[in-house]
């Protein structure tokens, strides 16, 4: 067989298989969301006889009080929130702790770090944590919980980038007069964007996405977040497929459009981060 | 160092990040020692030793999470080392639609877990399910895809390595476009074909890679929650139970102590594994 044929039938066997294994559950889920809830429950790959997509869609955001328009609200809320804080004081610390790499300290406060990224946390003693400071089932408790457990792979990250910005920046910024605080803040934090906005995306979608922490530390019907209403929409719609996976669909769309944009950032994060840790 | 050094690079700047990360993540860390060791209602506790561990370790129900919590971590870390490693070095190889192939395997990484549960219990019915009627049509018998219990821990192993598998692919790709070309011409030179390429070459020199992978999927593995609530919530029985699966059972039944104790097993077990494993695995890199 003659090399291009080879590219040509290996390439197209690939994607006869990715489409088998990733498009058929992309597809079932989306076409079964378009239709009525009698067919939705054969749960075939069939075409719906009568489209669905707007009551489905509109029955969905609605349902209990509107409960998924204020998980999305609480969703993107907790998300921006702990990304803000979680920007500012990663990248602080990964400036230290790069700039100090060596330094007495430094191979406990590494060792500390690395740790965050393996060891599952404690979740009853933290509950007990937010409690007794008064943040349990609060916006403010779960944001600084997704901060401090996302803080080790965003600071590894920007210890990382900061070891290719030469210190002599730092030197010449010194020499002009300027210290410390306004070397970071108006020389630093600007170098570092092409990494920041990795984390951002990254970080954003982890975030969005997580479903153990707010089950954890921000229960309460009022506190709905997405994934949360996600899962229980599981038992209240068990015989409404067709809203389940409307459900399913409106999720899945702030990741994918992120994905679209800016899928180079995120293999580029995912494996400079996976790497270092 | 200086003291020109820790005034410019102060460690101020840490203190922020080190707050957060201390009361939120260390102390609880820390705190979960002496709790694992109490009866505890949150406002009250008795210390009772280490009769939550003995509880953990003689009640089946509890101590079914060990086993089943280090096979589900050993199936989805070797699955997705296989995979990937494959996956990658055919995503590096010279075929056509390849950053489309890349982006499909990828995506999945990217959604709600408790999404793709959902999901895939239902194509996972046995007798509704799309999986089982393409295998009628096929003329196959599917099984009883999550409510077997000889096979409901490996169907949602495979769950996870359907979603897993995107970012052990990337650092795969990443570890293999790394490796200088020449080696693969010198190899064609002398004789060498494909397979010898794969076998020779590209295993032995994507091992950073590959440990990476190991050691990112072997942890995740044992501290899968989330798959494991959305599709099974440890049924039938108690066989799809894992460990934090555990954790939250006992936390929702008001057993705080119990559940802190369950925490700090998993806590012990990722370090006495998951470290020893990372210095292995750095250490023969360096050795090769």
């Amino acid at each position: 067989m003659s090399t291009g044929l080879k590219r040509f039938v290996t390439g197209f066997f690939a994607v006869l298989l990715t489409t088998v294994v990733f498009w058929v559950p992309f597809y079932f889920v989306i076409i079964n969301s378009f239709k009525n809830q009698a067919e939705a429950a054969e749960m075939t790959m069939a075409l719906p006889t009568t489209f669905e997509i707007f009551n489905n869609y509109k029955e969905v955001l609605t349902t209990a009080d509107n409960m998924l328009i204020r998980a999305f609200y609480n969703s993107t809320l907790l998300t921006v929130l702990s990304i803000i804080i979680l920007i500012f004081v990663s990248a602080m610390a990964g400036f230290v702790m790069q700039r100090r790499e060596g330094g007495r300290a430094s191979s406990t406060i590494n060792f500390l770090v690395l740790a965050g990224l393996m060891i599952p946390p404690a979740i009853v003693p933290t509950i007990w944590v937010l409690d007794s400071i008064g943040l349990f089932k609060t916006l403010a408790g779960i944001t600084l919980i997704e901060v401090a457990l996302h803080f080790p792979f965003s600071a590894i990250l920007y210890k990382a980038f900061m070891s290719t910005l030469p210190r002599e920046i730092d030197e010449s910024a010194f020499i002009d007069g300027c210290g410390g605080v306004r070397l970071f803040f108006s020389i630093i934090f600007p170098l570092l964007k092409p990494v920041t906005s990795t984390i951002i995306i990254l970080q954003a979608i982890n975030i969005f996405n997580d479903f153990v922490n707010p089950l954890y530390f921000f229960p309460g019907a009022n506190n709905a977040t997405v994934q949360l209403t996600l899962y229980n929409f599981m038992s209240r719609f068990t015989t409404s497929w067709n809203l389940l996976f409307a459900d399913i669909v409106l999720i899945s769309i702030p990741p994918l459009i992120l994905f679209i944009f800016f899928n180079k950032k995120i293999v580029a994060g995912m494996t400079a981060g996976a790497v270092k840790g | 160092m200086s003291t020109m050094t820790k005034r410019r690079y102060s460690y101020v700047f840490l203190l922020p990040a080190a707050i957060i990360y201390f009361v939120f993540f260390l102390l609880p860390t820390v705190l979960s020692f002496f709790f694992s060791m109490t009866r505890w209602t949150l406002t009250d506790w008795d210390f009772i030793g280490f009769d939550n561990y003995i509880t953990f370790f003689s009640e089946t129900a509890l101590s079914i999470g060990f086993r089943n919590t280090l096979i589900f971590a050993v199936v989805t870390c070797g699955l997705k080392v296989l995979l990937g490693l494959l996956l990658g070095t055919l995503l590096t190889s010279s075929i056509i639609f390849k950053s489309y192939l890349r982006s499909v395997i990828f995506f999945p990484t990217l959604l709600s877990t408790i999404a793709v549960g959902i999901t895939f219990s239902t194509m996972m019915h046995p007798s509704q399910g799309l999986i089982n009627i393409s295998l009628a049509a096929l003329g196959l018998n599917g099984p009883d895809w999550l409510g077997n219990v000889k096979i409901a821990l490996l169907s949602v192993a495979l769950v996870d390595v359907w979603k897993g598998v995107g970012i052990a692919t990337v650092i795969f790709i990443a570890g293999i476009t790394a490796i200088p070309q020449e080696y693969y011409e010198a190899l064609k030179i002398d004789g060498g074909n494909a397979y010898d390429g794969f076998r020779h070459i590209t295993i032995p020199l994507s091992r950073p890679a590959m440990n990476t992978v190991i050691i990112l999927a072997f942890i995740g593995g044992l501290r899968t929650f989330d798959l494991i609530w959305a599709m099974t919530k440890g049924g039938p029985g108690f066989t799809t139970d894992l460990i934090a699966s555990i954790i939250y059972k006992q936390y929702q039944a008001g057993f705080y102590g119990l559940a802190t104790a369950g925490n700090v097993i998993l806590f012990i077990g990722v370090s006495l594994l998951a470290f020893p494993l990372y210095r292995f695995l750095t250490r023969s890199e360096v050795d090769q």
